[in-house]
């Protein structure tokens, strides 16, 4: 499979501060690679880098083959760009938003026009196309700014944090763009710091803290990578918890963690199998359980373990 | 058949039609804002009623004589403070990151910052122009002809675009559109007053006198003075000129060098 982005050791120093020590990243094309990290772990300058409006300090990076550095013109040609710093104009109306960028992209008037309208059908915005976008909503504004990184028709975007800040409900139309435009073969970086988007939207994460490629796989890798799998079972009746207890601590030859207020009981596993093996044993007993299931680890946890952070704490 | 040559021409032409098409941008934006437009329409007209009214009578005789005097100096004054506001609006572009849509597009580099001084163009006319008729309202009158009108016209807003380059390199230096308001508030009120925009130079100290006598206000009033309202237009002409190259001489390399590394 051939990469749409390659990038190796990159570095980026702010005086002090390392944004960028040696990162690599492949993203192959058609794909999404979802990059997750806390505020400050280089998300964004990776991305500066990658859309030729950073130079890297060190290491190399090429787009679609063209070097970000010796050909930025190239890669320019390639991309579109969306994000906490690649934004909209708020004065302009959508319409005159799409029409600039379709005429810097060398549109003719009419053929700019015709652009402009097109993409505003798509991302249903045609009703708002008169209006300036900062009366737009939080939702509205980021599905005009994926419109508006798209009007190059870009085969590889770069989604920076496109849903910070957004309610649940944007967030879904948001998200619903993306999946579309994959669909369509476009290559897309995207970087989060919600786990539930990484694990939503991309094929493969890398995990990034202070300026490094702490962890990179599918999502459901990593959280086998860090936690294993847990078995939990919920007995409907409290006075069956010393049973099941028992039963869970003896199959798994761990001593099951024991909620007595919730009445759940969790314990490690490193075999599949065991979670029929359980039914029929809480089957012989005659115990019925409202819960019962085996799971990963959330990605919640991998972070955690990966980075030693909590992620919301570091939002503030 | 493509010739280096040929290329390089391709070149200047996009990067000419991507320069308009944010120029048009600018236009577009002064149409909705048209409170941006304060600085060159009310800020004019305050200074010339109330520097005429007020002084006039004291300084040159009478409200009349000082009037024809004045509105050339004011003309230069009001135009490089309206070309004060190209740093302060391209600092904003930047900090709101509407430069990094723009910069990640296959566009020539300066077309942005070239976009933002054409659009400028707009509000430098639209200061002559109110600038114009309020004087003719109050009783100031061209000595000489319509060509000579243009021609002070299209100096005045040359002067601007020259010394613009001054303000975006401010622009691009400092962090906040804020602070360079502010920058070049303390840069331009000294220019404009220690000059013979408002009085004659022969009771200054002699220091102040030595510089207004060659300022670049100075020089660019008493060529517009020559321009409207007859005399000798040769020395002061030169001496503006000469400023004007030596504006963007310093100032355009300077932008673009503070450009570069910001954006």
């Amino acid at each position: 499979m051939s990469l749409a982005i390659r990038a190796e050791g990159l570095v980026k120093h702010f005086g002090e501060t390392k944004a960028l020590d040696g990162v690599d990243l492949e993203v192959p094309e058609g794909k999404v690679v979802g990059v997750l990290g806390p505020n400050g772990a280089g998300k964004t300058t990776a991305v500066r880098v990658l859309a030729t409006l950073l130079r890297p300090d060190a290491g190399h990076a090429t787009v679609g083959g063209h070097d970000v550095v010796k050909d930025p013109r190239a890669v320019r040609s390639l991309i579109g760009l969306t994000g906490q710093y690649a934004s909209v104009d708020e004065d302009l109306s959508g319409t005159e938003n799409l029409v600039l960028l379709a005429r810097l992209l060398d549109h003719s008037r009419a053929g700019a026009r015709a652009k402009a309208a097109e993409l505003l059908e798509q991302f249903e915005l045609t009703d708002a196309a008169g209006r300036a976008a900062k009366t737009y909503s939080g939702g509205m504004r980021r599905r005009l700014d994926l419109a508006a990184s798209l009007v190059g028709n870009p085969s590889v975007l770069y989604l920076d944090e496109p849903t910070t800040g957004l309610d649940p409900h944007a967030r879904n139309e948001v998200w619903a763009v993306v999946r579309k435009l994959v669909a369509n073969g476009v290559t897309v970086l995207l970087t989060t710091q919600y786990l539930e988007e990484a694990d939503q939207l991309a094929d493969t994460i890398t995990v990034f803290d202070h300026g490094r490629v702490v962890a990179e796989g599918r999502p459901d890798e990593l959280k086998r990578r860090v936690g294993g799998q847990t078995l939990q079972v919920r007995p409907t009746s409290l006075r069956d918890l010393d049973a099941v207890h028992r039963i869970l601590g003896d199959l798994t030859g761990v001593r099951p963690t024991r909620d007595d207020d919730s009445g759940l009981l969790t314990a490690p596993v490193n075999d599949p199998v065991l979670l029929s093996t359980l039914v029929r044993k809480l089957d012989e007993a005659g115990i019925t359980a409202d819960e019962l299931a085996l799971r990963l680890p959330s990605l919640d946890e991998v972070f955690l373990a990966l980075t030693g952070k909590q992620t919301e704490g570091s939002l503030a | 058949m493509s010739t280096p040559a040929m290329n390089s021409m391709a070149a200047l032409d996009r990067g000419a039609r991507h320069g308009l098409t944010l120029a048009w941008r600018g236009i577009l934006k002064i149409r909705k804002n048209p409170e941006q437009l304060m600085d060159v329409t009310i800020a004019p007209i305050v200074f010339l009623v109330m520097f005429t009214y007020l002084f006039g009578g004291a300084l040159a005789g009478s409200i009349d004589s000082y009037l024809q005097m004045l509105v050339p100096g004011i003309m230069v004054m009001n135009i490089l403070q309206a070309s004060m506001t190209a740093g302060v609006q391209l600092n904003t572009d930047v900090s709101k990151g509407v430069f990094d849509r723009f910069r990640s597009m296959p566009i020539a580099r300066s077309a942005p910052l070239i976009g933002a001084v054409l659009a400028d163009i707009v509000r430098y006319v639209v200061c002559i122009l109110v600038l114009l008729v309020v004087a003719t309202i109050m009783g100031f009158r061209v000595q000489t002809g319509p060509v000579e009108l243009l021609i002070a016209a299209g100096l005045t807003i040359a002067f601007g675009l020259c010394f613009c380059w001054a303000s975006v390199f401010v622009g691009m230096l400092l962090k906040t559109p804020q602070a360079v308001q502010g920058m070049m508030f303390v840069l331009i009120m000294p220019l404009t007053f220690g000059s013979n925009v408002f009085v004659g130079t022969s009771t200054m100290p002699g220091w102040l006198k030595a510089w207004a006598d060659i300022s670049p206000v100075s020089l660019l009033s008493d060529a517009l003075r020559g321009l409207l309202n007859g005399g000798a237009i040769a020395g002061p002409l030169t001496g503006s000129l000469i400023w004007m190259v030596a504006a963007v001489a310093v100032f355009f390399p300077l932008a673009m060098w503070a450009y570069r590394k910001r954006v």
